[in-house]
């Protein structure tokens, strides 16, 4: 065994079991981030028993044209950084299209092994796979596994080490005469000017596009021409004779290399999907789905709710501050210290990891969906639907998650591979309100409209307009403009997850939200407990008794200007709205300190009647919109730029955010109180011109980026 | 002109030509959806759009946008 560490890039299609086979290989040695300047995910893991080789697992892909942004990053990390081996993937049960990818790597001549999988569910179709056959063709270690069951794991790993330490690359598979002459003579004009090494996998770039390749201009003149003669000759274009060819290869490749039963012409997976997908049963099932997806995780008597009251109300309520107030007054720690511990970090970083239990039920039915293949189906029955805004089937994931909360939400953005339709998802999520908001409506709704049935809905009903407004605005705004993404979409067959799978998924997100709880959050706690606790008193600085007194106080003060067009410039709602933006659940019990009430039941009962005081109807309804649409929270601003990976995106989304929602709150206050009260003030101009402004956005003519031929009018 | 916008779920056809350009036509072609490839018309989402379609033995879908560039001769 070399001392020298050795790197093994794990590729192939999307739903092939590459992730299983992943975790099978590395176990727990893995470390997630980002692959550089984009929002994919990037794994990596030491291998099992050989820490000295490191896997690397690329995103899932079907192809290296280096067309979308999974492409680009597999096949740069795979030319720049060219690995020692390449752990190729391949779902048995679907070899011609998973060995299109094949083709392409082994056109780059780097060390490769193929692996075989799903070697269990052939065995169960009755099939066999001639593995001697396929690697005599393909020229290159192939071996059969099951990345599910974990069978024939070491001796793929022995494999890969062989080949990764001997170098030795595979074998070159001949295309038909015509096109090897055509890369021959290819190579023969490029000579020095492209590069030497993976040089067919160079060659075959640089015939279907070479433009990004940076030729000198006398050879790309002669490739054109070479090009041009072929397609000629052909009668096709060069974009699919290669692909063509690299076809053809493959029927040679696969022919007779199954055998045994030959597969249902309609497979049990067909079978499903004909009753999952119908007609007229897809839609009912859709909604039966969701609604068990919601009552398990957030609706009221689930029993994602339940752990998650028994977390809030039991350990962040009864068992640990008591616990630990009685620890520090054991200890004789100072007072403020005291405070500080319980009121600051107990309280505020308790109130987000309350929501734990909740997200981990969300999590774990969420990827046992995306196990069994149905997120792909739930794509296919919405996309009719999410197209006529601007967004794909695919946005859906991300708002349905999002009602429960919406850092999973804006997480599971992750699945659109469009980067434009993912950043919008990513910017609109949050409007979806959380079910953090939900005081809030209940807030509002009991001191202001003694509770009526309809505030609620109404919430809801305004998450999803602004989603759909923001769609049509943002899809007509140059960054989000263009053609829609190609929604050319495999639909797995279903299987049943892998539990392992599920739960390290599960494992990861939740961690990842743990992790955020305890850093930007205790300190955004510690921060607000140090401005509502100091302030000036009886003519000195220190402590202060009542927080009117505090610096917050003072800072909201400051600020409540702002909120006056709004119809709640006073400075309870701005520190409200400001203790917002560190997480929701803060606007309830910030008014329960500022009225001096201190503790306050999860609605605030107590407060209804000192809050009717502060608003009118139509200022309470403001206030509501303008905190349902605004930033949602610091732990979901994490997770925006988390998944925007991007400062300049994650500020546009803020941005965009607070606008929107003090537009919409001013549209509504200001015409709201005109059409109550008949007085027409200057405010009311503003917010007819905001109204305007708003209108304007949602049905202005759509910029033609390609541009029209202009119609010449005819001459006289 | 026939495309696999106009085939009704059941249908068989070979593929005889993808028009269209840039990434989306490549993609296409690289799902093995070109010269000379059998599909099977599946079934229209309940909505109308997108379609599904069997290819090399998986299951496909596109919008109908995407579809009508898959120029197609149905088999009887």
């Amino acid at each position: 065994m070399t001392k020298q560490a050795l790197t093994i890039a794990l590729a192939g299609n999307p739903n092939s079991g590459k992730t299983t086979l992943f975790n099978q290989l590395t176990g727990a040695n893995q470390y997630i981030g980002n692959w550089p300047g984009v929002t994919v995910e990037k794994k990596e893991g030491k291998l099992k028993g050989h820490p000295q080789v490191i896997i690397q697992d690329l995103p899932g892909i079907y192809s290296l044209s280096a067309n979308s942004l999974e492409e680009r990053i597999a096949s740069e990390q795979l030319t720049q950084h060219s690995p020692d081996a390449i752990i190729n993937i391949v779902d048995g049960t679907n070899l011609e299209r998973n060995l299109y990818l094949t083709m392409q790597i082994l056109e780059m001549g780097i060390p490769t092994v193929v692996a075989i999988n799903m070697a269990d569910m052939l065995s169960r179709q009755g099939a066999k796979l001639d593995l001697d056959k396929l690697s005599k063709r393909l020229g290159c270690a192939v071996v059969g596994i099951s990345a599910l069951k974990g069978t024939h794991i070491n001796e793929l790993i022995a494999e890969a080490l062989k080949v990764a330490k001997s170098g030795q690359a595979p074998k070159t598979l001949a295309y038909k005469k015509d096109f090897e002459k055509l890369l021959s003579d290819a190579d023969a004009v490029l000579g020095s000017d492209l590069r030497k090494d993976q040089r067919r996998y160079w060659l075959s770039r640089a015939l279907e596009n070479p433009e990004p390749l940076n030729l000198k201009p006398v050879s790309l003149d002669k490739l054109s021409a070479l090009v041009k003669a072929y397609e000629e000759k052909e009668d096709d274009d060069i974009q699919s004779l290669i692909t063509f060819e690299r076809y053809a290869l493959i029927d040679q490749v696969v022919e007779g290399v199954r055998g045994g039963k030959a597969p249902d012409a309609v497979s049990t997976s067909d079978k499903i999907d004909r009753i999952v997908t119908n007609r007229w049963l897809a839609l009912p099932i859709f909604v039966v789905v969701m609604t068990l997806v919601f009552g398990l995780s957030v609706w009221g008597a689930g029993p994602g709710t339940f752990l998650t009251d028994w977390v809030n109300d039991g350990l962040f309520g009864d068992i640990i501050p008591p616990a630990v107030e009685s620890l520090l007054v054991n200890w004789g720690v100072a007072d403020w210290l005291q405070s500080l511990i319980l009121d600051g970090i107990i309280a505020g970083v308790g109130a987000v990891l309350g929501f734990l239990p909740q997200m981990i039920v969300l999590f774990l039915i969420l990827a046992f969906l995306e196990g069994t293949g149905y997120m792909a189906r739930v794509a296919f029955i919405m996309d009719r639907v999410f197209r006529r805004f601007g967004l794909s089937g695919k946005s859906f994931i991300p708002m349905l998650v999002g009602v429960g909360c919406s850092v999973p939400g804006i997480m599971a953005s992750r699945t659109i591979e469009e980067e434009r339709d993912r950043r919008m998802t990513v910017t609109v999520t949050s409007f979806i309100p959380c079910s953090a908001k939900l005081p809030i409506i209940a807030l509002i709704a009991g001191a202001l409209f003694g509770g009526a049935w309809w505030v609620a809905p109404s919430a809801y009903f305004l998450g999803i307009a602004a989603v759909i407004i923001s769609g049509v605005i943002l899809k007509k705004t140059k960054p989000f403009a263009g053609p829609p993404a190609p929604f050319v979409m495999e639909l797995p067959p279903y299987r049943w997850p892998a539990l392992g799978t599920v739960l390290r998924s599960v494992w990861e997100r939740a961690w990842s939200f743990v992790r955020k709880a305890g850093t930007v959050i205790l300190l955004s706690s510690i921060v607000i407990w140090v401005l509502s606790s100091l302030g000036w008193e009886n003519g000195s600085f220190g402590m202060v008794e009542d927080v009117e007194n505090g610096l917050m106080a003072k800072l909201g003060g400051a600020i409540a200007w702002i909120f006056r067009p709004l119809g709640f410039g006073n400075w309870r709602a701005a520190v409200a709205t400001i203790t917002g933006l560190v997480a929701k659940e803060n606007v309830v019990s910030t008014y329960g300190i500022l009225y001096g009430i201190g503790e306050v039941g999860e609605a605030g009962e107590e407060i209804w009647h000192l809050i009717a005081r502060d608003f009118t109807a139509v200022s309470a309804y403001a206030f509501l919109i303008f905190n349902l649409i605004c930033v949602p929270c610091f732990a979901a601003v994490g997770a925006i730029k988390r998944e925007m990976n991007s400062a300049r995106w994650t500020w546009f989304a803020i941005g965009y955010q607070t606008v929107f929602a003090y537009v919409l709150a001013l549209v509504y206050y200001q015409l709201g109180t005109w059409m109550a009260t008949g007085a027409f003030t200057v405010g009311t101009v503003f917010g007819i011109l905001a109204l305007v402004g708003l209108l304007y956005m949602i049905f202005r003519r759509q910029k033609d980026y390609q541009k029209p031929v202009a119609s010449v009018a005819p001459a006289k | 002109m026939k495309t696999l916008l106009d085939m009704q779920p059941g249908q068989k056809a070979v593929v005889r030509k993808v028009h269209g350009e840039g990434n989306l036509r490549r993609r296409i072609l690289d799902m093995g959806i070109l010269r000379g490839a059998e599909l099977e018309m599946i079934k229209r989402a309940p909505l109308g759009d997108p379609i599904e379609v069997k290819v090399r033995g998986y299951d496909l879908s596109l919008r109908q946008s995407e579809s009508s560039l898959v120029e197609v001769e149905v088999l009887k």
